[in-house]
């Protein structure tokens, strides 16, 4: 069976995107945290947790919510056999730079445990109970090509059954996620750098 | 199936700035952990390895222009430049990557005014990253791995994954990380930070030590990089998991880092005939408690183990290099080193943990690695 | 210590991004760790920064705060004995 994108979803521009079809839609002039708190209450999946984390695994966290939605992934494929694969851009610098403001006078530990990128990855395993194979990469843009043959190359080798790819970026207001679902299905688009680019870029 | 060897390393550290430089310390018994007395990094005295400035500065300016690199960036410099000279890997290649490993980069650049002179877009690590391979003269982009303590052991298994698939013949793995005001204060404010030299696995351990310096390891398919004269060993398997249980304090069990350690020994095939183990012993009560755990689940209580954060302390995005090169080392030379400041066991399951250098045939190494976030690593060399 | 049991429940509700928790949800002597309030050891270092900037009170030993750290009640009266408040 070939490898496919089963499922994708994005957020950016204060709109939500669920395999193409927007969920939610909010005016550009809305700040991040009033848009992720409107996209946590539309996910109606009370986790307190949630207001705990930093903007970047809030903006992760809601968007693997969506994507997830439905799916039990743990159970499908045993929590072994999930497995994450994520980068960005600027790592964790969004909250770096808030921590370290911190330091001259209280250093914070709830924002220093967060200067780390992937805690995104942390957060989301905790939720879902995903235990597999997982990696944080840092470049400057997008790499379909990398995050493509890495996955497919996991799935094969039988080190994993199933892929979250995951592109979440965020510094100073300006955001955005994509996430999409890899595993071997008869239903969905096959995991190529040109549909992965396709996706990302729609 | 193509085999991965691992070629040859370099580890710049308080200790030294080569590989052999570094093992002989620590053959002597040396540590580099030292009192510090920094204010502007904390007000008040810590224990912590440095590289010496002096030394940094004396080596560099043969390399390149102070003004254009980063200290981290001259470190990585430095240490790559050592590897591609002793191994004489043609770095221009489109068949050679470069993968650095980091958690925070050039991060000390914010507590400088005006970050030290250079541009903000320094603080990207990706940025960095590309500093270095422009620096080479390397034609492909580099690949930055940036995944809290297990950065190194994972950058080594995804060169290992990368050559497997035939993208590339030759991919350099350097890790690296400084000691600063951001991960002292952090730290600090985990009440994480040893008031004396960490002790691992000890009874009377008291957290951690942070350490800076840099690893790099040359991974390659061509067999004819190799020192003629040196024991060839292969990078045999590698795994990952996480904990999903808490982003800061680890497993209750240590069954996820078994888990990975399990995994890692089936890819390599080498039954339960591990000879050493480099383990990741940071001396915080709940990691070294649940690595104990781990490797009773793995079945891997007997095996000699050492942490090398009492020699280094912990070098962060640099850890997992550094420490798979004195394991390389460790391999080549059939010696056991002891673990740096460990007397009397501090954790609930049986460890077999090296007091005093001991020569021994080791032909067979784990090195694990946990962090942050829930992840663990665990990385397999072999000898053939 | 009443009014200090009031507005030691609004600090802590900021300080720790308590959602959707109001100082009439705790009670004084609720457990705030484990089945009580669910806090976990990052709240706990995070009530260590708090008893320090509001209060001046040092806490070294991250176990030692276990026992003051156990209710509203028992972190008032650690302040009450050790503080300047």
């Amino acid at each position: 069976m070939s490898i496919c994108i089963s499922t994708y979803c994005s957020i950016r521009n204060n709109q939500i995107k669920l395999n193409g079809e927007a969920l939610l839609t909010k005016g550009v002039e809305v700040p991040f945290n009033e848009f992720i708190k409107s996209a946590y209450d539309l996910n109606a999946s009370p986790y307190l947790k949630f207001f705990k984390m930093d903007d970047l695994c809030k903006l992760a966290f809601i968007t693997s919510e969506f994507l997830l939605k439905n799916r039990k992934l743990s159970e499908q494929y045993g929590a072994e056999n999930v497995s994450l694969l994520f980068a960005n851009t600027s790592s964790s610098l969004d909250t770096d730079i808030n921590y370290y403001n911190t330091v001259k006078d209280f250093a914070s530990p709830s924002l220093f445990v967060y200067t780390l990128p992937n805690i995104m990855l942390g957060e989301i395993s905790i939720r879902n109970k995903f235990k597999g194979e997982n990696a944080f990469f840092v470049f400057d843009n997008f790499q379909a090509d990398f995050l493509c043959n890495y996955a497919t190359q996991l799935i094969r080798e039988q080190k994993a059954k199933t892929v979250v790819i995951g592109w979440v970026e965020l510094l100073n207001e300006n955001y955005e996620a994509f996430l999409c679902l890899a595993e071997e299905t008869p239903n969905g688009t096959e995991l190529t750098n040109e549909n992965l680019n396709k996706y990302y870029n729609g | 199936m193509k085999i991965v060897f691992a070629a040859q390393g370099n580890i710049i550290s308080s200790m030294g700035f080569t590989a052999e430089e570094n093992f002989s310390a620590m053959e002597q018994g040396r540590t580099g952990i030292q009192k510090i007395t920094r204010e502007d990094f904390l007000s008040f005295s810590f224990y912590a390895s440095l590289v010496d400035d002096g030394k940094l500065n004396k080596k560099f300016s043969a390399l390149g222009n102070h003004l254009n690199y980063t200290r981290l960036e001259e470190i990585f410099i430095l240490s790559i430049a050592d590897v591609i000279e002793k191994s004489g890997v043609d770095v221009k290649s489109e068949n050679t990557l470069l993968i650095i490993s980091t958690t925070k980069g050039n991060i000390n650049l914010l507590e400088e005014e005006n970050y030290g002179g250079f541009s903000e877009k320094r603080l990207l690590l990706a940025k960095m990253a590309s500093e270095i391979t422009r620096y080479f003269g390397m034609k492909n982009y580099p690949l930055v791995v940036s995944n809290a303590c297990i950065s190194g052991v994972l950058a080594i298994i995804t060169a290992q994954r990368l050559i497997y698939s035939g993208q590339y013949d030759n991919v350099i793995v350097s890790g690296g990380d400084l000691v600063s005001e951001f991960t002292l204060s952090g730290f600090n404010s985990f009440k994480a930070l040893s008031d004396e030299p960490c002790k691992p696995y000890d009874a009377a351990r008291k957290g951690i030590t942070l350490g800076e310096g840099c690893g790099t390891l040359l991974l390659t398919s061509n067999e004819r990089l190799l020192n003629i004269n040196d024991k060839k060993i292969k990078v045999a398997g590698g795994s990952v998991s996480n904990d999903a249980n808490h982003i800061s304090g680890p497993s209750r069990t240590g069954e996820e880092l078994a888990l990975a350690v399990s995994n890692a020994m089936k890819e390599a095939e080498c039954g339960s005939a591990i000879d050493f183990i480099s383990a990741h012993g940071t001396a915080t009560a709940f990691n070294d408690e649940m690595e104990s755990k781990a490797f009773s689940v793995a079945g891997l209580q007997n095996v000699p183990l050492n942490s090398m954060k009492g020699f280094f302390g912990h070098t962060l995005g640099a850890a997992g290099v550094i420490e798979a090169v004195v394991t390389l080392e460790t391999m080549k030379r059939n010696v056991l080193l002891p673990s740096q400041g460990f007397q009397n066991s501090g954790v609930s399951e049986q460890l077999n943990i090296i007091t005093q250098r001991e020569k021994r045939e080791v032909n067979t190494s784990l090195k694990t690695a946990s962090g942050f976030g829930g992840c663990n690593a665990a990385v397999i060399f072999k000898s053939i | 210590m009443d009014a200090l049991i009031v507005k030691l429940k609004t600090q802590i509700i900021e300080q720790l991004n308590l959602e959707g928790v109001s100082p009439d949800d705790i009670s004084p002597d609720d457990s705030l760790f484990g089945e009580g309030l669910g806090l976990d050891s990052i709240d706990a270092l995070e009530l260590i920064v708090l008893l320090e900037k509001n209060y001046g009170l040092k806490i070294e030993n991250p176990a030692d705060g276990k026992k003051i750290f156990a209710t509203i009640r028992s972190i008032a009266e650690y302040i009450t004995a050790n503080g300047k408040a």
